[in-house]
């Protein structure tokens, strides 16, 4: 490793004229983020990749017992489901998606949650919206339009997602596209088959030219951990990432047979620790596929907040990449204001 | 802002307490004072101590401090059950102990909030550790109970075994006691920890309502002297006991010479070693399993870390980071890391010890943040600036007291985690398969944990080397513990020496002896050497005449014959085709110079010796097969890993013969013990030695390597009682009187080496079924589990 200098970090150099080393966050950017720095990109250190060591059996007690390690109750509860809320990239990625299908889901993100549960939980001033919408490239502009005022992001997937295969020109046209659609987040996926041959190389390269075409537009860098095969791999890919200059690393398309899980994502966020020792760098991380329930995002926001600090439970360095969990959520807030079971009809569908 | 936008903004974890309700429910039901309970039935409160919870001073409930008369009620239940009990099937006594396990799931939360309030550990540990674990052990032990007679084919169970229980797992230790005893057979009278005596009497109810039948097992709370009374009671066949390793060798002590089965599960300081390879954040997360799980109040806690310097600071680092995020607090707390220690006096200890430690210069990190004021809390803490010689290195802590030291080779972690008194447990970090594995074998210590640590399972021996013990509880191992050779009942007194013995025939003129062609001298280090006492004894024939002299050998000789057997023990990690090669190469030799052996035995006893000769060569032939044969096994726990359960050596065995057979009596101790790889110090026949020291030639010309086998000729009794004294004997089989089996076992506590002896009782070492087999290589060995998680 040869990036042990925080303050000087050898930032990779950017094509097209964009300019991330010094980019801070502009006051648009969601709470928090004031001084956060975004990732510069580094050179490839094939060095350090040759040092990741990864235990499978050891994530998964350590990701096995932090549901039962970490709980939270009653008001503490309804606090970090609101919270659980803000964190949410409200998603929808299906074939048969439409602009009335967006346009729904955009006016659930603008109303995340009924407005009695706001009101007799007290937390009307609280921003409680989600963290971004989600969407195929097709309805990128509906989402915006949709959400116009509202500061609420609109993500793209991108790079011929879910499988990643295109050819690489069209995924670099398809990533300004989105972007010139007014995508401020561009969620990429990487070629599995590339970390299947440990070509670090070409994943190094093929990312950096994916941040390159993303402008200002953040981007999340999906990894398909359910095709990586280790949590060795999983966890050399996500700091040949970072290091290529991704700002979020996320695990999954949802489309893999298996997404995010706990021990994958300790994989992942203790490579995002380790990266910010070394460089000084705050990267976040998205787990996406799965997170249905408001237990389980629980259980994620503690992991977080263990591994990694309260710091980064904030949007700009953690999120769920997820749809139903937000009725879920809704339900466990209604019940801890009410005390009765709530049923899931009697919330606005997502 | 209201509460809730304050947490939002905050994301404090706030309070998540379990419910003490029911458990309250459950003492005040009691009033909240218990008696023992004894042939099914309660006693009244009597001569009553109090319980508290640690975590608040408060009172729980008074129990009753049993006396004597107490144990002798319980015990002469247990006498009564035990006839009944073992004779039913092992069926049934399986469908008692699937009850006990199906009632204990049941009523999981009582057991574990009454733990957490008794023991002030966390009640996630309680819930999720302890009373999972003590489910799982009935259920093992009900599968057990109908495989025993097809298992352990000609075993019985012990009878009445008397368990003294410490109060770190309450139940669990409980569980591990009595499970294994019941499936086998025996009936038992268990002494919780005064501590923690609630969970064994919310057992005795359970045991109560599923109908266990009365007398089977009896609970008799109390203190110290409860405990002696069971230990010293006549008509207790065995000991069970977990606690300190000085309490365990006061009970080693105690039943010296009772013929009493004995097993003990004690003290550690179990070395925690993380190699350069390792996956370190995973490497510190174990740790927080290995030292601060049940406040460190783990007999194998991971308190030793040793970790490889170049590395040092790094992972250090990562550990006090860790400590950070530790939550000190009330274990009724879901959320709760570390809870209260079990008492005051606990607390009292470990800052006494923690302040000597630092007024040896010992540096303490313990991380910001408040603890509970009132309660036996302690902060998590890193001790470095530490070296072996260091108090808080060397002693016991009991506590969230992680040591830290650094290595720099393979070698040195190895000399380092061996570099203590106990051998409970080790932990070993590293990806590399080639490196943890050649690490595993060279700790001792009976649980090895490869990338993990703290893993426990009912199919899986656990037990220690060393001042940590002997016996294991899990697996066959562990039940076995419980069993005994029918045979043993049966057997007879010994028939005296063939001859008076020797020591009186010195009293005579030593120098009035017929003109010798050949004087033996002792055999240490494969030489042979002069007696250091420069004496020589003679040995006369069964007409009284003088056969030869043998040397007087005296404690240096069987010092020097150690120091060579210690410096031998590459023997132990020899392939065992090779160490069968050369017992076969012995035995040939052995056979060439058969008609010479055979007179000798007949000069020695009158006996015509051919047929001793050809039983020698067999045993050597017998167990030099089963030399790669009597293997491990590999277990099954209940998650992806492989619990690899080792055969190894004792290492360095002392043997005292038997006077009866000149050279079987050497032989075929001699046979199983080298066959499993121990060095071996022989003390031959006293009063027939001439055979043994003949081995010398047959031994140099069949290749055993110089220091496997040593022999001192003497003064058995002696030579008995100086390697039953030394630390670096690791076991001893003395053949003699029952006086002599008491000194032997009193004088075994320095390092609680293992001790087999005959306590005057007729072993026929001819009987081939007997003698030919498992009985002495079981003796000759220990199990290490080794615990191997995999997953790519």
């Amino acid at each position: 490793m040869n990036l042990r200098v925080v303050d000087q970090p050898k930032p990779a150099a950017p094509k097209d004229g964009a300019a991330p080393d010094d980019a801070v966050q502009k006051a648009a950017a969601p709470d928090g983020t004031q001084g956060h720095k975004r990732n510069p990109g580094f050179p490839l250190d094939l060095d350090w990749v040759g040092q990741v060591r990864v235990n499978r059996s050891a994530l998964e007690r350590r990701a096995g017992s932090i549901g039962a390690r970490r709980t939270v109750k009653k008001d503490y509860q309804l606090a970090w489901l609101l919270k659980a809320i803000t964190l949410i990239d409200l998603t929808t990625l299906n074939s048969d998606d439409t602009p009335g299908r967006v346009e729904r889901l955009c006016a659930k993100a603008r109303h995340p949650l009924r407005q009695d549960i706001v009101e007799r939980l007290g937390v009307g001033d609280l921003r409680i919206l989600p963290g971004a919408v989600c969407v195929y490239h097709a309805f990128v502009k509906t989402a915006v339009e949709a959400l116009d005022g509202t500061g609420i992001p609109v993500a793209a997937v991108s790079t011929a997602f879910p499988h990643g295969l295109a050819p690489l020109d069209t995924r670099l046209r398809e990533i300004e596209a989105s972007v010139k659609d007014g995508a401020r987040e561009i969620d990429i996926v990487i070629e599995r088959g590339m970390v299947l041959t440990q070509d670090w190389q070409g994943l190094y390269d093929q990312m950096k030219a994916f941040r390159a075409a993303c402008g200002e537009a953040h981007i999340k860098a999906i990894l398909g951990t359910g095709e990586l095969a280790t949590q060795t791999n999983v966890a050399k890919a996500s700091l040949v990432c970072m290091l290529a200059g991704a700002d979020f690393i996320k695990t999954s398309t949802g489309k893999e047979k298996v997404n995010a899980t706990l021990p994958t994502s300790l994989a992942m966020i203790r490579m995002i620790r380790w990266f910010h020792e070394e460089t000084g760098i705050e990267i976040g991380y998205k787990p996406a596929g799965g997170i249905s329930s408001a237990k389980t995002a629980l259980d994620y926001m503690a992991l977080m907040k263990e591994e990694l600090g309260t710091h980064w439970l904030e949007p700009h360095l953690f999120r769920f990449g997820a749809s139903s969990l937000l009725t879920d959520i809704e339900r466990q807030l209604e019940h801890g204001l009410t005390g009765h079971y709530a049923a899931d009809y009697r919330m606005p569908m997502v | 802002m209201n509460k809730i936008a304050e947490i939002f903004a905050s994301l404090d974890y706030g309070p998540a307490p379990e419910s003490a309700e029911q458990a309250n429910a459950w003492l005040d039901a009691h009033g909240r004072a218990f008696g023992h309970f004894i042939n099914g039935q309660w006693t009244s409160p009597a001569a009553t101590i109090a319980t508290t919870n640690p975590a608040t001073g408060e009172k729980l409930a008074e129990i009753s401090d049993g006396n004597s008369d107490d144990v002798d009620r319980a015990v002469a239940a247990a006498r009564a059950a035990f006839g009944p009990w073992s004779a039913l099937s092992g069926h049934e006594r399986g469908k008692y102990l699937y009850a006990i396990a199906r009632a204990v799931q049941k009523h999981a939360r009582l057991f574990s909030v009454l733990e957490t309030m008794d023991n002030g550990k966390p009640i996630r540990e309680s819930r999720d550790a302890d009373i999972p674990l003590v489910a799982r052990h009935f259920y093992h032990h009900a599968g057990w109970a109908p495989l025993i007679g097809r298992s352990f084919p000609g075993h019985v169970p012990y009878g009445v075994c008397g368990q003294i229980i410490p109060w770190n797992f309450p139940l669990l230790m409980l569980a591990w006691k009595v499970a294994p005893a019941l499936a086998a057979g025996n009936t038992v009278v268990l002494k919780p920890a005064e501590f923690t005596s609630l969970t064994a009497l919310l057992f005795a109810e359970i045991c109560e309502r599923i109908g266990l039948p009365p007398g089977v097992v009896n609970i008799v709370t109390g203190e110290g002297e409860t405990g002696a009374a069971i230990v010293a009671h006549p008509d207790i066949d065995k000991i069970a006991f977990t606690g300190s390793t000085e309490v365990g060798k006061i009970i080693r002590a105690a039943t010296a010479g009772s013929g009493k089965g004995l097993s003990l599960e004690l003290g550690g300081k179990s070395p925690y070693i993380v190699f350069e390879d390792a996956d370190l954040d995973s490497a510190v997360e174990g740790l927080v399993e290995a030292i601060w799980f049940n406040q460190g109040q783990v007999c194998c806690a991971g308190s030793r870390l040793l970790v490889q310097e170049s590395i040092e600071e790094k992972f250090l680092a990562k550990v006090r980071r860790r400590m950070a995020s530790l939550r000190v607090g009330d274990p009724l707390d879901k959320a709760i890391d570390i809870g209260a220690l079990v008492a005051p006096v606990q607390v009292e200890r470990i800052r006494d010890l923690m302040k000597k430690g630092v007024a040896e210069g010992a540096v303490v990190y313990e991380p910001d943040g408040a603890i509970p004021a009132a309660g036996c809390f302690l902060k998590p803490a890193l001790v470095t600036n530490v070296s072996p010689a260091s108090i808080l290195v060397s002693e016991e802590i009991f506590g969230p007291v992680l040591v830290a030291m650094s290595f720099r080779t393979p070698e040195e972690a190895v000399a380092l985690a061996n570099n203590t008194r106990y051998g409970l447990a080790a932990t070993v970090w590293s990806e590399n398969i080639n490196l943890a594995l050649d690490i595993a074998p060279r700790l001792k210590a009976g649980v090895v944990w490869i990338n993990g640590t703290n893993q426990f399972d009912a199919a899986v021996g656990f037990g220690g080397y060393k001042e940590s013990g002997f016996g294991r509880e899990g697996g066959r191992e562990g039940l076995s513990a419980y069993l005994k050779p029918d045979w043993e009942k049966g057997l007879g007194e010994a028939p005296r020496g063939e001859k008076s013995p020797v020591a009186s025939a010195r009293a005579a003129n030593p120098l009035d002896t017929a003109p010798l062609d050949r004087t033996a001298k002792l055999y240490i280090g494969g030489k042979q050497a002069r007696p250091d006492s420069g004496y020589s004894r003679p040995v006369t024939g069964p007409a009284g005449a003088v056969l030869g002299e043998v040397g007087e050998g005296n404690r240096k000789d069987i010092r020097n014959a150690v120091e060579a057997a210690r410096a031998a023990q590459g023997w132990g990690t020899m392939a065992a085709h090779a160490r069968a090669q050369i017992l076969y190469f012995l035995a040939e030799n052995l056979d060439y110079r058969r008609a010479e052996f055979a007179a000798r035995i007949k000069a020695q006893t009158g006996r015509d010796g051919d047929g001793e000769v050809g039983l020698s060569i067999e045993r050597l032939f017998a167990f030099a097969g089963w030399a790669d044969k009597y293997d491990g096994a590999v277990h099954n726990p209940p998650m992806r890993a492989i619990a690899a359960a080792m055969i190894e050596p004792l290492g360095v065995l002392g043997i005292v013969a038997p006077e009866r057979w000149p050279l079987l009596g050497s032989v075929a101790l001699l046979a199983p013990a080298l066959a499993m790889g121990n060095t071996v110090v022989l003390v031959p026949s006293e009063a027939a030695p001439l055979s043994a020291t003949d081995l010398y030639q047959v031994l140099e010309t069949s290749d055993m390597p110089s220091g496997v086998v040593n022999i001192v000729t003497g003064e058995a009794r002696a030579m008995a009682k100086t390697l039953a004294e030394h630390d670096g004997v690791d076991g001893l089989w003395a053949f003699g009187s029952a006086e002599l089996s008491a000194m032997v076992e009193k004088a075994s506590t320095g390092n609680l080496k293992q001790v087999w002896s005959s306590r005057g009782r007729d072993f026929d070492l001819a009987d081939d079924a007997r003698f030919a087999g498992d009985y002495w290589l079981a003796r000759a060995t220990q199990v290490k589990n080794v615990w191997i998680p995999y997953g790519a």
